[in-house]
């Protein structure tokens, strides 16, 4: 094996495609921080809800087998950005870790592929990386140009906070509110940032799904926000993909831009455009072209 | 009368059946029979109901006509009925203290399901028995003198109850209250359910007669600092704190209140729970007991730069009340028990962000609405949302801080019938349609559930769903401006999303935020929940497991006023008997020092948790007074020299005790 | 008309005493039947049974009841029940296990399209060890139904013109490892 990088990213299957942007911001944001990062060689998906819903016990293998490969590497920190990989991940080492049965299938599936027995490798967020290991002091330090104005709501998504994470609280979060004022943006109050999207319900029961998008972004306009903040592709997705056709229903004049939290912060970093995906959004386009443009003029009020 | 009979040890073993409660998993009858094997046992028997008359009737029969001297009995706990046994060892003529109890339901029936196995430790259990109580030795209780002065720490409805049955049976009482006055939570209620009489006057009558009693000595704004000795004479200590103002020439005109230099009211008054203002120099409520000003260092001007023109002190310059030199002193006073009545907290409902509370200004608890209810509250009785509205549309949340794995595990007790008395009287106030969204209600007691039926006949809307989330946004036109309650009606089995003006959250009742200190000051214990332990869930709620010290009220656990002052009572009835009987007896399971043997290396004295053991520098011996010793067995433990020793708690007695569980049959 | 009562034998007791051992499903009896968990549940509104009727159903053993429900189906995995419950139940690992049930007793809902997703999405994963969103989706509506595709054009074209819209076919490189991996609905755990 190679030395390791202090993070070993695990992609998931998102940030491969519909989240690419998630991928390339992250990447971005991590180089500007000078934080060493490595991709988990040959990670498998991780399962998501679909595999909990036909076998946990292959639910729990499959994700054992990242849990392994990221063992074989040496790196203590397994980075998974995606909300539903993060718990994916994180409920497979606690069924391991409380019942015995499911852990000694693990065993055995491990050593039957050939693969180490697991040990402890922290499976993390990339909120929780910004917020503990770089510090919102240390954010702000770094930060290079402020979106001086721009009022955003931040979001979290479902599986980030909830029983088996540590990103934030489950109830009243926080944490990216403190890394987006950090980095100079002003943080509206809102109150749906652990409600659910939706998840896949965009793409199995559309219009249950859209609804559920619907009131998310409803929401984030009344308190004033020009844009989403969000650290979960899904998320992103949903919220960002589906709004013409809610204007198209409601008659709403619902268009804004979606972003990851690390394209905030890799745009405050010094990051460009491109190389933070931020020309990958489908709403919002004018406000995004409109913040993000690199005037001369913009950076000398930092 | 001699113990030892026949010059040796003849051993009399009962196993109880304790009805079926012991005998259904244990063999009684095989456990009778192998004890009857057992060397010095002249006699074995099982009995249904040991602890019952014809039970007791046996032992003693068996002790005056077989020359029994050595009893064991296996039954329940000794807790629940030593005293039992070794009164009929005694009422036989035998040393009490040669009776040995065996618990083998605590600590076997109850704890196991295969009765072989169980059956079998039942066996091992009395066989170390029958070969302890072979080494036991007479032994004579010793009695301690009772103070007849009672104290009583807390002045709400529990310690006014308590000290005016204590004081009105002729005893001295010292009442210690920490705030400026007495009266407690319930001076801030509005009525009281069911009869919805007013809380104030029923309750004020009592907090004037505590303050004209003779035989009563009340501290207000005082604290017990310190507690010392043991039942009959306990040593305690009362912090006065300086209120700045002497209570005896202070004749609450209240003019030094209106020319504070403050002429606004701008400090968050604590009585109304911020919902009204005060000045730095105040009286918490009208009726305040007593009847005298308080400064608030942390506000006045003169205590905190010492530069006001004190005005205040100008308004009183006859009567020269006001004091801004005093300091705080202390009182020590020597009582033979004590009645803690310290109360409880409300559940602060910020604990649960998903109710609103503290964010959204129209959601209050239940404290609050008493206040804003009561004529004479911060809005005089009327009810008006914090930005000024009638309410049209009230919700009351229950089991905010109760029944929840996440914050408190316990029933209230009382939210239930608060909240239908605050449905009934919002709706008197406002004719606002009123939502009580509840798990259970729970309405029992007298006169309660036909409360209950009134308020359903009044129209109120009972909802039966823990509410998920307060929010304010609006997902309809009907509910723009208002707060949403999103809840599950399970009646119906809708989700429901219901508009509300204001929403009122049935807070629970937790144990007092300092609870553990006070809890440790006594000495006493503290159950799972962290409200004070009873020394008997049932037949002795209000005794504690530390003689002399009973509890009464909500520090005891969640109860509604009838229960309290009940309790109260029962306390007090407690306290005076115990001073009427003059003495009481200890348990003789004290350690003495074997003088000849005592290296005088002085490691014991520090050890001992209740000074004890002290050193006698003249014999250059370590000395035990038995007065003060509990019988811990620190001190034997500790000594070097093997010189402390324990009365019960002998070498040989408890080594062949372990020796005798240890020899498997 | 259709009677409306269920007769005690109905009841399968030994199912829900055994439901009550599964990993996640241990405190289902401390339910008290307070709602919380419908009233936070964000899709309980377009649920057939509401979560907290899922719990009295599984606990009194009316098993076809609650596995034939759409709710289960329903049910997005966002947690916010289990956090919520004041009984700490967790809600979610409920909702999975009856799903797994379901599947395996083949009484989900035929073209409802959450379990052919969920079938879908597993087989994909089982033999290549990665999803590919297309794909998967693709497939999902070709078996539940086609219509969908339609509505998905736009979105499509969307993802496409922003390079978000990847049509690999990916794969793991040691594809022999998942092998050991047991077909997921043959299991029966």
């Amino acid at each position: 094996m190679e030395p390791s990088a202090k993070y070993l990213y695990y992609p998931g299957c998102s940030l491969k495609g519909t989240g690419i942007a998630y991928e390339e911001s992250l990447l971005t944001t991590f180089r500007l921080l000078e934080l060493p990062i490595k991709e988990l060689p040959d990670w498998n998906c991780c399962g998501a809800t679909n595999y909990m819903s036909v076998s946990e016990t292959s639910a729990t293998l499959l994700a054992a087998r990242n849990l392994a490969l990221a063992r074989q590497t040496g790196s203590r920190d397994l980075l998974a950005p995606c909300n539903a990989c993060y718990l994916t991940l994180r409920k497979s080492q606690e069924l391991v870790a409380h019942y015995p049965k499911i852990a000694h299938e693990v065993e055995q599936f491990l050593e039957q592929a050939g693969l180490p027995r697991l040990d402890s490798v922290r499976v993390r967020h990339v909120l929780e990386v910004l917020y503990t290991d770089v510090g919102v002091e240390r954010l702000r330090e770094l930060t290079v140009r402020r979106l001086q104005g721009v009022r955003m709501a931040s979001y979290y998504g479902c599986q980030a906070v909830r029983p088996y994470g540590e990103v934030d609280d489950p109830h009243e979060p926080t944490r990216m509110d403190q890394i987006l004022k950090a980095v100079g943006v002003d943080v509206v109050e809102y109150n749906l940032k652990t409600k659910c999207c939706g998840g896949a319900l965009t793409g199995t029961i559309h219009d249950v799904g859209v609804r559920l998008n619907y009131i998310l972004l409803k929401e984030a306009m009344r308190q004033g926000a020009q844009a989403i903040v969000t650290i979960c592709p899904l998320c992103q997705f949903n919220l960002d993909a589906y709004q013409a056709e809610i204007r198209k229903q409601t008659g709403e004049p619902i268009d804004m831009p979606i972003f990851y939290l690390t394209q905030i912060v890799g745009w405050a970093l010094g990051g460009d455009v491109r190389e933070l995906g931020l020309h990958r959004a489908i709403s919002g386009k004018k406000l995004i072209e409109q913040w993000f443009t690199v005037k001369k003029e913009a950076e000398t009020y930092v | 009368m001699s113990e030892q009979r026949n010059g040796h040890v003849r051993i009399g073993v009962y196993i109880c059946h304790c009805g079926a409660n012991i005998a259904d998993t244990v063999d009684v009858k095989a456990v009778a029979e192998y004890a009857a094997t057992l060397p010095g046992v002249v006699i074995s028997r099982e009995y249904k109901y040991m602890c019952s008359d014809p039970g007791q009737e046996l032992i003693q029969k068996d002790i005056e006509e077989h020359a029994i001297n050595r009893v064991v009995v296996a039954a329940c706990s000794p807790t629940l009925h030593e005293n039992t046994f070794r009164g009929a060892a005694e009422r036989a003529g035998l040393n009490p203290f040669f009776v040995q109890m065996v618990n083998i339901r605590e600590h076997d029936s109850w704890v196991h399901s295969d009765r072989e196995a169980a059956t079998v430790k039942a066996k091992d259990l009395v066989r170390a028995a029958v070969m302890r109580v072979y080494f036991h030795k007479p032994l004579e209780k010793r009695r301690v003198p009772i103070h007849p002065e009672v104290l009583v720490v807390g002045g709400g409805i529990a310690g006014i109850h308590a000290a005016l049955t204590v004081a009105n049976s002729g005893k001295r009482v010292y009442l210690v209250e920490r705030e400026p006055t007495i009266g407690g939570h319930m001076a801030q209620y509005d009525k009281t359910f069911p009869t919805l009489d007013c809380a104030a006057c029923i309750l004020t009558p009592k907090m004037s007669a505590v303050r004209a009693h003779p035989n009563i000595t009340l501290w207000t704004y005082s604290e017990v600092v310190s507690v010392d000795g043991s039942v009959g004479d306990y040593k305690v200590v009362v912090k006065r704190k300086p209120r700045y103002v002497h209570e005896d020439l202070c004749v609450g005109c209240l003019q030094c209140i209106e020319t504070c230099v403050y002429k606004d009211s701008k400090f968050d008054d604590e009585f109304n729970l911020g919902l009204s203002k005060r000045k730095p120099i105040y009286i918490p409520f009208a009726q305040a007991t007593p009847k005298v000003v308080v400064i608030d260092p942390d506000a006045c001007i003169q205590l905190k730069t010492g530069k006001c023109k004190k005005s205040c002190m100008e308004a009183c310059v006859e009567r020269g009340a006001i004091d801004f030199a005093q300091k705080e002193t202390y009182e020590e006073i020597h009582v033979g028990s004590i009645i803690i009545a310290t109360g409880f907290q409300t559940f602060d409902p910020r604990r649960m962000p998903q109710y609103g509370y503290g964010k959204y200004p129209n959601v209050y608890n239940t404290l609050e609405v008493e206040r804003l209810v009561n004529a004479s509250g911060p809005t005089s009785g009327q009810v008006i949302t914090r930005d000024g509205r009638v309410p049209k549309s009230v919700g009351i949340v229950l089991c905010v801080g109760s029944r929840d794995e996440n914050t408190n595990r316990w029933c209230s007790r009382v939210c239930c019938m608060t909240s239908l008395k605050l449905a009934h009287l919002i709706k008197e106030h406002t004719g606002a349609e009123v939502y009580i969204f509840y798990i259970d209600m729970r309405a029992a007691g007298k006169g309660y559930e036909e409360f209950y039926q009134r308020v359903l006949n009044e129209g109120v809307h009972f909802i039966r769903g823990r509410v998920a989330e307060i929010t304010d946004w609006a997902l309809d036109p009907s509910e723009a401006g208002k707060l949403v309650a999103r809840v599950e009606d399970t009646n119906t089995g809708f989700v429901r999303r219901i508009p509300l003006d204001m929403v009122v959250l049935a807070v629970g009742l937790e144990p007092q935020p300092d609870a553990h200190e006070v809890q440790r000051m006594f000495g006493i214990s503290c159950s799972l929940d962290g409200f004070f332990l009873e020394k008997h869930p049932k037949l002795a709620p209000a005794p504690t497991y530390t003689d002399g010290i009973f509890i009464a009220g909500l520090c005891h656990g969640p109860k509604d006023i009838p229960d309290t002052v009940m309790q109260a009572g029962y306390a007090a009835a407690e306290a005076i008997a115990l001073a009427d009987t003059g003495f009481f007896e200890l348990e003789p399971n004290t350690a003495y020092v074997v003088e000849e043997e005592c290296s005088g290396c002085k490691t014991c004295v520090p050890l001992c948790p209740y000074q004890a053991v002290t050193f006698n520098e003249e014999k250059q011996k370590a000395f035990i007074n038995e007065v003060l010793c509990k019988g811990c067995g620190t001190c034997v433990a500790a000594c070097p020299s093997g010189s402390i020793k324990q009365n019960l708690f002998e070498d040989e007695e408890i080594y062949s005790e372990i020796e005798g569980v240890l020899a498997y049959a | 008309m259709e009677r409306q009562i269920r007769y005690q034998r109905e009841a399968d007791l030994e199912w829900a005493h055994r439901f009550t051992q599964h990993p996640g499903c241990e405190r289902l009896l401390s339910c008290i039947q307070c709602g919380t968990c419908s009233g936070t549940c964000p899709l309980s509104i377009y649920m057939d049974i509401t979560p907290r009727q899922v719990i009295a159903m599984v606990r009194e053993g009316f098993r076809d009841d609650v596995l034939k429900s759409k709710t289960i189906w329903l049910c997005a995995s966002c947690y916010a029940c289990s956090v919520e419950c004041p009984q700490k139940i967790n809600i979610t690992d409920v909702m999975y296990r009856l799903k797994r049930e379901a599947i395996q007793n083949n009484v989900f809902p035929k073209r409802f399209p959450i379990p052919v997703l969920a079938q879908e999405f597993c087989e994909m994963v089982r033999r290549r060890g990665r999803n590919s969103e297309f794909w998967m989706v693709f497939r999902m509506a070709l078996r539940s139904n086609p219509a969908i595709l339609l509505s998905m054009m736009r979105t499509g074209w969307d993802l496409w013109r922003t390079g978000r819209l990847s049509m690999r076919m990916e794969r793991i490189q040691r594809v022999n490892e998942l092998q050991y991996i047991p077909a997921a609905t043959k299991e029966v755990d």
